[in-house]
């Protein structure tokens, strides 16, 4: 049996800046994950991850995340996914210093 | 130091000149991202997770205080205010922009520095020992040897897409500060009735599967090192497995092939290329040679370090364990450590590298080395001045005095940076130096290498630290394998595993259970963590890590 598909993010990093960037319903790219589109059809993941990688001006490496409704938009379900969110633990640098 | 003659000079920007170019053609769209990629990566520049991370070459580990100025200002002008000095004596900056990379690179140039070959499957920066030229126990100074194989290795026509990367070490003392057998090919030079040459060993590497390099050539003479490598290499290039990248290492090539044949291969090969060296080698080594003659040293009087030593407890525990003998009894080699408790390992500010320059140019006659295990080296260093030098590091946080114990701790980025990770490393190396700094053991404890992997590729050689900490990602959970009696020196040995991972909150105790078993069983105060792993084996620190496990087993018996 095929496995059940899991919610997911079409994500990439920024071609310009490099920071972690999320595919919207909007088609806009935005730094913050809770903004993202959380697609939850899988031929519709796909489609949405074509769209993303349609655009090698914007962004570089568009992938697929899992992801998780919250209460303010999608969640990282893995903890690599997470840290793309914030930044690295041992400065308060990237995304979280703005948030 | 060697200076850039004219030929490096315009090598180097011409370099710097195309990269130019090609970041406009992938910005304006010309050039895709697969035809950007092999191009960014040939010039050091990665995208990680959060940013785009600039990785520069100190070859073999050697700066002088200009460069190490520029570094700073680089920090300061295009990343966050700080750079990362990794285990193969490269600084990585995390945080610069695309745009800006050119300019780096031209700021980079500016005082004869680059990212060449800092990445791709190539020969990378070349290492080497880092007290080369100031170390009492060496027969010579290995550099002029890296330096001609930088020079050989740079943009070498058939040597631009091996079947993997390539690293190469070298050392000029039988006390391995190289890490030589954990190398591609590892170089330890060595006379023989007089004549000097080289011990040669390959196939040494960490990553996927470690293994320690063995013996190609006992004894190489001194003027044949570079067609004998060409011959290693090139055998390689057509042997090496090209179908699956985790094969694809000479470690690999030397373990199926057998080093009998590849010691035929070699020599073989060797015996073809040998006549088209004709000497011009050689007298190129002359020339960098000179270049790297030793400063002419003032004689110093020591009463002024001898009352610091006999006032100062402070200053006296920095210099037992931070500084080394000199060639010369009145000069000392010091290493800085870039490990205070809590700090991430090979992290410096903008204003530490300052403080480090103006001291090199001050009272270490312009000189600054990076060891592999991420700390500053100030190779040449009068003992009259060490208690001046040790007041200005206490001021930049940078006095901290633990250099080979266990807050010294190598730690590769991991997951807070690499794309490749699969767990942080540096996190965990800043609480384990918490923890024993709080628990005062350092000292109790003695001598002793912890180094930390984020990822079974091994950039922080956790195979080869007496212990060892492999961070995995286990069904979406951090994981931390431990290995114990893994040695990095002459006497090298991979590390074996105590048994199943630990969770991210319980590898920090479990670190503290293995040393509080080794001071509790050790024979003698003496007796290092290593040498007591050596003598009573796995078993008494399994018995500390796996609480019960024993009980269960007799249990089911």
């Amino acid at each position: 049996m095929p496995r059940k598909f899991t919610p997911k993010v079409v994500t990439a990093n920024r071609l310009m800046e490099g920071d972690a960037v999320w595919l919207t319903e909007d088609d806009r790219w935005s730094p913050d994950m809770a903004e993202a589109e959380l697609i939850e059809d899988e031929a519709v993941a796909q489609d949405r991850l074509i769209h993303g990688q349609s655009q090698p001006d914007v962004v570089v490496g568009v992938y697929l995340a899992d992801a998780k409704a919250g209460p303010d938009g999608p969640e990282p379900t893995h903890f690599r996914e997470a840290f793309r969110t914030r930044g690295p633990s041992n400065y308060a640098h990237g995304k979280q210093e703005t948030a | 130091m060697y200076t850039y003659n004219d030929f490096d000079e315009a090598f180097v920007r011409e370099r710097v000149a195309q990269f130019r170019a090609q970041v406009e053609r992938r910005i304006d769209g010309s050039l895709t991202e697969d035809e950007f990629k092999p191009l960014r990566l040939m010039n050091g520049l990665y995208l990680q997770l959060h940013a785009y991370m600039l990785r520069v070459a100190i070859p073999y580990g050697t700066i002088s205080a200009r460069q190490m100025r520029q570094l700073a200002h680089i920090a300061d002008t295009w990343d966050r205010g700080y750079g990362h000095f990794t285990t193969r004596q490269n600084i990585q900056f995390n945080w610069p922009k695309l745009r800006d990379i050119p300019d780096i690179l031209d700021a980079l140039a500016d005082v004869e520095m680059h990212a060449i070959q800092t990445s791709g499957n190539t020969i990378r920066n070349v290492t080497a020992d880092h007290f080369a030229g100031a170390a009492k126990d060496e027969i010579a100074d290995p550099r002029p040897y890296a330096e001609l194989l930088r020079q050989w290795s740079t943009d070498h026509a058939e040597f631009q897409f091996l079947p993997r990367k390539f690293k190469i070490a070298v050392t000029g003392a039988a006390h391995d500060r190289a890490v030589i057998r954990a190398h591609d090919i590892g170089l330890q030079i060595v006379e023989q009735g007089g004549e000097r040459g080289f011990r040669v060993l390959a196939g040494g590497g960490l990553g996927r599967t470690p293994m320690i390099g063995q013996v190609v050539r006992e004894f190489l003479p001194e003027a044949d090192l570079l067609p004998y490598c060409e011959a290693i290499v090139s055998v390689y290039n057509l042997l090496g497995r090209r179908d699956n990248k985790f094969k694809a290492r000479i470690k690999i090539t030397v373990h199926e092939t057998g080093i009998d044949e590849i010691r035929r291969l070699v020599e073989e090969r060797f015996a073809e290329l040998r006549p088209a060296f004709t000497g011009v080698d050689q007298q190129i080594l002359a020339g960098i040679r000179a270049q790297f003659a030793l400063p002419e040293f003032d004689a110093r009087p020591l009463d002024t370090f001898d009352a610091a030593y006999g006032d100062d407890p402070v200053f006296r525990a920095w210099v037992d364990t931070n500084v080394t003998d000199h060639v010369r009894d009145d000069h000392a080699i010091v290493s800085v450590s870039l490990k205070t408790p809590g700090e991430t390992p090979g992290d410096a500010t903008s204003a530490q590298m300052e403080v480090l320059a103006a001291l090199a140019e001050a009272y270490g006659y312009d000189e600054l080395r990076i060891s592999h295990e991420q700390n500053v080296i100030l190779p040449h260093i009068p003992r009259a001045h060490l208690p001046e030098i040790h007041r200005a590091l206490k001021e930049a946080g940078l006095a901290a005095a633990n250099i080979g114990l266990v807050s010294d701790i190598i730690a590769c980025p991991g997951m807070d940076y690499c794309a490749l990770a699969t767990a942080r490393s540096i996190p965990v190396a800043q609480e384990i130096a918490t923890r024993f700094e709080e628990l005062k053991m350092a000292h109790e404890i003695g001598p002793l290498k912890i180094k930390i992997s984020g990822c079974i590729n091994a950039c922080g050689h956790h195979h080869v630290g007496h212990i060892g900490i492999l961070g995995l990602d286990r069904a979406g959970v951090e994981n931390y394998q431990i290995t114990l009696g893994g040695d990095g020196s002459e006497d090298a040995a991979i590390g074996a595993r105590t048994g199943p991972g630990f969770a991210y909150d319980e590898i920090v105790p479990a670190i503290e259970r293995i040393l509080k078993t080794y001071v509790k069983i050790r024979e003698t105060e003496d007796e290092t963590f290593l040498q007591t792993y050596r003598r009573v084996g796995m078993d008494p620190f399994k018995a500390a890590l796996y609480p019960g496990k024993d009980k269960e087993r007799a249990h089911a018996a």
